[in-house]
């Protein structure tokens, strides 16, 4: 205690500030809110409605405040209001009374008015200029917490105008001899040649001093300059290599950082054990722009890089944080050998490190460098499978990744058992991925046919349904052009994993894969050579089998696709049991699935009036040759790509059926049914994109041919007439809109293209013919197969109606939920009908329907007026004993004559009569309407049992 | 160049925001809300990084506190730890075991403090004494002010 002396400055002071504060918040009643007052208040909302009022209301008050502009209490109101903003509530009306507290001459009220303006000001035209007089103003202060003030706003909004005009000051506060100021001007210049580039010629002069200071701000925000001026134009890099004040810039930095790491310890700068880490790591940097691709430059940094290498403590993050960013610069200088085994070396020690942080960084880094070193990387790849087991999901998807770049012809075999290893046991959202880069690996560098074979089968067991389309397409494709023994053994082994798959429905790809080997190479599975003394199933078992996907209701279209082909393919490969086959496939003709439905009208056409076609059309699918060119390169177009593989993989393989098709035409006519099969093996049951592509890439290619032998025009007539053909019976067909319409258009278009294939392939034996002779020689040449197509339209036709020749149904089935909902929702046509509503053009009505253990009611709202009818929403109510289910409506906008279709699931509890409520909501014009009804009259239902 | 810095709770609620990029209102808060989303759903085992646009998030927890950085492809994740880290120990060193509460109440200090240690999204100054120093030179400014401001009230000035 001072009491000796009698007198305490501080202690006095104190109290008489005290005091002062009271008397002044007596005087001046009433005061507004304090900052803390409101946090507490807000704090105390119990709810989210209680804070929006306690908000709304200060907000109401700030306003009036500034409306009057009321100065005294501006700094605290704005305070209180930056506070709001954070809670993300609006406070632009705050720009302008910040903007008048930067202008005011105290110092609390700029800096409050500075972060205001910081937190509330945009890019905004009109507001620029004010704020940049304020700034211009506060940059010639003699208080140097203003300039520094004005400078971190400038650095944190300074816009591309407001770089201009204020570029000049902060160049001369570059200059100032108060370090305070300076760093921060540094950093504004960064922020304004960020801003507006061409301004960096204003700047250079300054830099030249930067560099030769003491002070680490100084050193930390010139380098940052420095950096960014190189990285922005090579004539300035150029200029610090050749000139930066009396020394050259490498050899300054490399000074700089030397006396970093052996200067020894300087408590101001020291961070566990290192100096300045935030410098160290700026300077490495930039020594790594000077080093790029300079060899002189590189040479003069290579002894600071081995050093700061070898001689930084890693115990902490921060030492690994300057390990990282040395290994960075080593990597991307023209660096000696040894140093990059040396900077290898440390991300395989980080690849070690119990901090995951520094192991992700360490596969991110490698993975980077995996092109340039990889010898140096391969060293550690027991340490990068290992992090495949991670329990990071980021590390291990970086870790495969690494694994993928790491493969080569030496190592496939190890890798892939990995692999295979961590594919089993991999997040869904690994699988599909991981799968498709091990069929590429396996594409590239497959030590035997057979291994490639095994690895594939393996990927399809191990990675189930994530397995993307490309690798179906790709087995097959592979499987197609392998020696006959391979197919063999192939088959077998597919037909051994069905059996052991006890859960087929989780491996469709598999599922697809085997049907297709089984049906393509039957006879050869069945009685070819059986030199690895598989056992063989007998036929009827074989049949069962089919016979259990097929009727199996979680077997997805697509495979069923797949497996209804290759029953028709092993109907002729077979001995006994083709009457199986053909009940089997008959069975389909009255499918719910239109394209199955087709398929199994189609396959019957082929055990009844077209016998004699069979055979023929179902031969053997001729090996598909083409590989993807990216498998060897990985640059062509259409290649595969990670990004988009389902596209490219799908596309690719049937690019190269058409190619094939297209070689072999001519020889005989099973090229239609190759081609119809095309569509499973390219497509899936809805990637409709992919098949009219397809479709259009057969049309083009055709079109190409037949430019060889017949005029355009020609073609065109052909078309023309096989169009017409097809259409005819759609038009008696019932019209009985379904879902999926669009599928069925573009088999239409697939048959055209085939239609077209074929009719060239059947006018090949007439070739020489002028092209109006060709026409002419299709019905007599080619009758069997124009007959046979007919019937395909035919059947088509019958089978639904489904093309109605326009292509709007394409949209329809992209949305196949859609679609779906307008099956499920059209009622069936004799119930009795309750109209609901039948108001301003608004026709509601309800069509009841007991099933089995509930009642379903089909809610059709038809919109008999002018206006568009918007936002709709269809609310029911029923009594208690009653249980409402709504399925999601069709849609939420009624057009003039729209409709819109929702089903209502109830179950009664008790014996009770169904009434029911309904509230129905719309928008006309914006404007909201809401109908309330009531309706009876509804069937009686059972009570349901279970309850 | 850090892009952005964001300190929120464990609750999702926003505690400071610094954006050194021009974005606007309606981006901030769709940023905002789909990082808070995305970090509050990580668990803890995993790393502190998220590749996220075309930039890299850095977060780390502190206690309730998540801060987390938005910074280019060409800066170093690991030594953003590290500014945070100091940002943290600024904050520990002015408010005296910094927690949660300081920084809602003292919001505008915390804003101060990081206005000290970066500008314009890149280090300023490397010295932790270097900072509060100026911060304590500047809070000394304002309370003179308010003694001034008082006398004068009272008309002893």
């Amino acid at each position: 205690m001072n009491s000796e002396h009698g007198f305490n400055p501080a202690f006095n002071m104190a109290t008489i500030r005290q005091a002062f504060t009271e008397a002044v918040e007596r005087v001046r009643m009433p005061t507004p809110t304090r900052l803390r007052d409101l946090i507490r208040q807000i704090r105390a909302a119990r709810t989210a409605a209680e804070e929006r009022a306690v908000v709304n209301k200060e907000c109401a008050y700030i306003r009036s405040t500034f409306r009057e502009e009321d100065s005294v209490w501006r700094c605290r109101n704005i305070a209180k209001l930056l506070y709001i903003h954070m809670l993300g509530y609006p406070a632009h009306f705050g720009q302008l009374e910040c903007l008048k507290l930067t202008a005011s001459t105290r110092f609390t009220d700029k800096r409050i008015g500075y972060l205001g303006a910081m937190l509330l000001l945009d890019e905004r035209q009109d507001v620029h200029l004010l704020i940049t007089n304020c700034l211009k103003n506060d940059l010639n202060s003699s208080t140097q917490f203003v300039v520094g003030l004005a400078l971190c706003t400038l650095g944190a909004i300074a816009s591309p105008e407001m770089a201009r005009d204020l570029a000049s000051e902060v160049e001369r506060l570059m200059k100032s001899p108060n370090t305070y100021i300076r760093k921060k001007a540094t950093l504004c210049a960064f922020r304004v040649i960020r801003r507006v580039p061409e301004l960096m010629e204003i700047f250079l002069p300054a830099t030249r001093s930067l560099l030769s200071e003491k002070n680490h701000g100084i050193l930390i925000t010139g380098v940052t300059l420095i950096t960014e001026m190189c990285e922005n134009s090579s004539d300035t890099l150029m200029h610090f290599k050749k000139d930066s004040g009396n020394r050259e810039i490498v050899p300054n930095l490399v000074r700089i950082l030397k006396n970093l790491i052996l200067g020894g310890y300087s408590p101001e700068h020291d961070v566990s054990g290192v100096s300045d880490p935030f410098l160290q790591v700026k300077i490495l940097r930039l020594l790594r722009i000077l080093g790029h691709n300079d060899p002189d430059a590189s040479e003069a940094m290579n002894d600071i890089l081995a050093q700061v290498a070898t001689n930084t403590e890693t115990s902490k993050n921060v030492g690994n944080t300057i390990l990282y960013e040395t290994v960075l610069s080593i990597m991307d200088i023209r660096s000696e050998g040894g140093l990059r085994v040396l900077a290898v070396n440390i991300l395989g020690r980080f690849l070690l490190n119990s901090d995951k942080n520094i192991r992700y960084v360490a596969l991110n880094t490698l993975l980077r460098t995996v092109h340039a070193d990889t010898s140096a990387v391969q060293r550690h790849r027991t340490t990068i499978l290992e992090c495949l087991k991670d329990p990071d999901v980021s590390i291990r998807r970086r870790a495969m990744e690494l694994s993928f770049a790491l493969i080569n012809a030496q190592n496939i075999r190890t890798m892939t058992k990995e692999l295979l290893l961590f594919l089993e046991k991999a997040d869904a959202e690994f699988k599909a991925q991981c799968s498709s880069g091990m069929i590429l690996a396996a594409e590239r560098y497959s030590p035997t046919a057979r291994w490639h074979l095994d690895t594939q089968l393996s990927v399809l067991i191990a990675a189930g349904n994530y397995v993307r389309d490309d690798v179906v397409s790709s087995t097959i494709q592979l499987v197609s052009s392998s020696p006959v023994s391979e197919q063999t053994y192939i088959t077998n082994r597919f037909w051994e994993s069905l059996q052991v798959a006890n859960h087929c429905e989780d491996k469709q790809p598999l599922l697809q894969v085997a049907v297709w080997a089984i049906g393509e190479y039957g006879d050869l599975f069945m009685y070819g050579s059986n030199e690895d003394e598989f056992e063989r199933p007998t036929e009827s078992d074989l049949i069962a089998v089919y016979h259990k996907f097929l009727t199996s209701a979680q077997v997805s279209t697509t495979s069923k696709q797949y497996a209804l082909v290759s029953l028709a393919k092993l109907s002729t490969r077979l001995q006994q049991c083709v009457e199986e086959i053909q009940a089997l496939i008959t069975s389909f003709g009255s499918h719910l699935n239109v394209d199955l439905q087709q398929r199994g009208v189609e396959f019957t056409q082929l055990f009844g009036n077209y016998e004699q076609l069979r055979p023929a059309l179902l031969e053997k699918m001729p090996a598909m040759q083409i590989s993807r060119i990216s498998s060897q390169n990985g640059e062509s177009s259409g290649s595969f790509d990670d990004n988009s593989p389902e596209w490219n993989g799908t596309e690719g393989s049937g690019n190269a059926l058409i190619e094939s098709n297209i070689n072999t035409m001519g020889e005989n006519t099973n090229i239609l049914l190759d081609l119809l099969g095309s569509t499973d093996l390219s497509a899936g049951a809805s990637d409709l994109v992919v098949a009219t592509d397809l479709s259009n890439a057969v049309h083009k290619k055709n079109t190409r041919n037949a430019n060889d032998i017949a005029p355009v025009s020609n073609n065109q007539d052909l078309l023309d007439l096989l169009d017409l053909d097809m259409s005819a019976p759609a038009l008696s067909a019932t019209t009985t809109t379904l879902g999926g319409g669009g599928d069925h258009s573009s088999n239409m278009n697939n048959m055209l293209a085939g239609l077209d294939l074929g009719g060239f392939g059947g006018l090949d034996s007439t070739a020489g013919t002028g092209g109006q002779g060709r026409i002419s020689s299709l019905p007599t040449n080619g009758n069997d197969l124009a007959n046979m197509l007919g019937g395909l339209g035919g059947v088509g036709g019958g089978g639904g109606g489904l093309i109605d020749g326009n292509g709007g149904n394409l949209l329809g089935d992209l949305n196949p939920t859609a679609a779906s909902n307008n099956v499920t929702v059209s009622p069936p046509q004799n119930a009795p009908k309750l109209t609901a509503l039948d108001k301003n053009g608004l026709l509601v009505e309800l069509v009841p329907v007991i099933g089995n253990d509930c009642m379903k009611i089909f809610m059709t709202t038809t919109n008999k007026s002018d206006n568009t009818l918007e936002q709709y929403l269809f609310k029911a109510a029923v009594q208690r004993s009653f249980n409402l289910q709504m399925l999601p409506p069709s849609g939420y906008i009624l057009p003039p004559g729209g409709v819109i279709t929702q089903e209502i699931q109830v179950v009664a509890t008790s014996n009770a009569v169904l009434r029911m409520r309904l509230r129905i909501q719309y928008a006309i014009d914006g404007q909201q309407l809401v109908e309330e009804t009531e309706v009876s009259g509804f069937p009686q239902q059972q009570p349901s049992t279970s309850e | 160049m850090m892009l952005f810095m964001l300190l929120f709770s464990r609750q999702g609620k926003l505690r400071l925001q610094k954006w050194y990029m021009a974005y606007p209102d309606k981006v901030k808060k769709k940023i905002t809300r789909e990082l808070v989303t995305t970090i509050l759903a990580r668990k803890p085992k995993m790393c502190s990084f998220l590749e996220w646009k075309d930039c890299k998030i850095v977060y780390k927890r502190y206690a309730s506190l998540y801060f987390c950085c938005a910074i280019e492809q060409n800066d170093n994740e690991l030594l953003t730890l590290e500014i945070i880290h100091r940002y943290v120990e600024l904050l520990d060193k002015y408010f005296g075991s910094v927690c949660e509460l300081d920084i809602i109440f003292n919001f505008e200090k915390a804003y101060f403090i990081l206005d000290e240690l970066l500008i314009g999204g890149e280090i300023q100054e490397t010295s932790k004494k270097n900072v509060l120093k100026a911060i304590a030179s500047q809070d000394l400014l304002q309370e003179d002010e308010a003694v001034e401001g008082t006398l004068r009230d009272i008309g002893l000035l």
